[in-house]
């Protein structure tokens, strides 16, 4: 018999507004406004854009700041508005060629056209705190230098020009969407990398960093991580043209990896790809060593049982909305749940200490 | 080659659509136009799939979605205006569509001038300052000559 609980709505009710009071904090400390955490906390709201597969800066901040900071917790509020839109339609793929760059590095070719432009990265600090921040602190205006008027080419088109590296296959025109169609294994490529986009990026991390320590070894080079800005352009039916409906910050990685031939195909490196919203070269970096690491088939390479290689487990679990969901649900009540099991145990435990009694007594 | 015939009104179009809705407001309202309308379609908040292409030139995937907001408007001389930007402001949306309306009227010289004009401005200067700023962080190498003869 299943009877229904009712109750404890006044205790969540309570548990609500307390939420609120400690959401706020100290009342003596000035409230953190949804501007300051978009333009200060940036790369957490880059991360939240990024896993909540939705691109807008203001409302990934207001989720930050509802969230109390728990980025998994705004990705999941980001995840959850994103389903109330209407779709307008799809873009046409984003030139990432065309990338204004703020960051663009090779470590492949030291001599890139273009450059190598380090931007605003954290790379090369001492990772020392700096006490001058929790005073405050004037900042001074960044040195600036007169553009390059040379255009900044992905650095693997070299390689393509000399057929150094493997072509890239086309595919169709629009690809499929895991937000529209469940996903079903075999996945390809464009799912893959659609799922791997808005994966979670500790997840990622990890088995991208098992695959450098040998679980599937594919011995890659970054040639080319770039972030910048770039335009969206998507067809307007009562335009009856294309126009750009806004511009986006995005990281794209380019790893160049271990090369293959056979009998019939000279040597070709191949390739990974990390494509991210935001600036989030952590991830970009991680994903294009996964996407690498589940080609393997597509590769003609030997299927060496690493979890990076297996694509039900990368895909099923990369995604942390889906696994807190699951997680987190088992400290909600199951009161009827475990009181059958309870009764379960209690049984075999009587039926067992019976057959204990009778063999001691006889 | 054909020029684009639709080139000009696409570059206004993508340019209300990257502008921040703030600025639009403020030439908007400096305008002091208010020309006579319906709205054809509500300003509508949506989504746009954005896509990407595996290794920068293979196939076609979904990267994630972006938020836009949308509305079209007639001016009383029948002239249909559209506007979609990005970020979910209804007035942006609103007033994108009645600049695109103006554009194709006689209003299109005095809009250009007060309107666009300085939003191509905002976006060129600030595209220039993070350009120069990007300059500034490019490594020159150099090499060290070993004493191996």
């Amino acid at each position: 018999m299943y009877v229904a609980v009712k109750g404890g709505e006044r205790a969540i009710d309570n548990a609500h507004a307390w939420l609120a009071e400690e959401r706020r904090g100290d009342v003596a400390v000035p409230e953190l406004s949804v501007a300051q955490i978009r333009e200060q906390l940036a790369l957490a709201v880059n991360r939240v854009m990024a896993e909540g597969s939705l691109y807008d800066p203001d409302l990934a901040a207001l989720a930050i700041k509802q969230a109390r900071g728990d980025l998994i917790e705004a990705i999941f509020l980001i995840r959850a508005y994103r389903t109330t839109l209407p779709r307008f339609g799809g873009s046409n793929p984003i030139e990432t060629e065309d990338m204004t760059c703020d960051r663009r590095v090779s470590a492949t070719f030291k001599d890139a056209p273009g450059g190598q432009i380090l931007g605003p990265t954290f790379d090369y600090t001492h990772r020392l705190i700096d006490f001058k921040l929790a005073a405050d602190g004037d900042v001074g205006t960044a040195p600036a230098s007169t553009p390059s008027p040379i255009a900044t080419p992905h650095i693997m088109s070299f390689l393509d020009r000399e057929d150094l590296i493997q072509k890239e296959p086309a595919g169709a025109d629009i690809p499929d969407d895991l937000t529209r169609t469940p996903l079903e294994l075999p996945a390809n490529r464009a799912l893959r990398l659609q799922s791997l986009a808005r994966g979670d990026e500790g997840f990622l991390l990890g088995l991208a960093y098992s695959t450098q320590r040998g679980y599937a070894r594919n011995h890659a080079f970054v040639a080319e991580l770039r972030i910048g800005a770039v335009a969206v352009e998507m067809d307007i039916p009562e335009l009856g043209f294309a126009i750009e409906v806004g511009e986006i910050t995005v990281t794209e990685c380019e790893t160049v990896n271990q090369f293959q031939g056979s009998k019939s195909q000279p040597p070709q490196f191949t390739r990974g790809y990390g494509l991210v919203f935001g600036m989030t070269e952590r991830k970009a970096i991680s994903m294009a060593l996964v996407d690498r690491a589940l080609r393997w088939k597509e590769l003609g390479e030997d299927n060496v049982g690493a979890p990076a290689q297996d694509e039900e487990f990368v895909l099923y679990h990369s995604d942390n909305i889906q696994a807190t969901g699951f997680l987190e649900h088992i400290k909600l009540p199951h009161y009827v749940d475990f009181q059958s099991e309870l009764e379960l145990i209690r049984k075999l435990r009587s039926e067992a200490q019976e057959n204990i009694n009778r063999e001691v007594s006889e | 080659m054909m020029s684009d015939p639709n080139a000009e009104r696409k570059g206004w179009l993508s340019l209300l659509a990257k502008s921040p809705a703030a600025d639009v407001a403020r030439y908007w309202e400096a305008l002091d136009l208010a020309p006579d309308h319906t709205v054809l379609r509500s300003p509508e908040i949506g989504g746009v799939m954005v896509r990407g292409r595996a290794g920068a030139v293979g196939a076609a995937f979904n990267l994630g979605e972006m938020t836009v907001t949308r509305a079209s408007v007639k001016l009383s001389d029948g002239t249909v205006g559209h506007g979609y930007v990005q970020g979910r402001s209804k007035d942006h949306a609103l007033q994108a569509a009645l600049v695109d309306a103006l554009m194709q009227t006689d209003a299109a010289d005095t809009v250009d001038r007060c309107l666009l004009a300085p939003l191509r401005k905002t976006i060129t200067d600030q595209k220039t300052t993070r350009a120069a700023k990007a300059a500034a962080t490019k490594v020159d190498f150099f090499t060290m000559v070993r004493g191996e003869d």
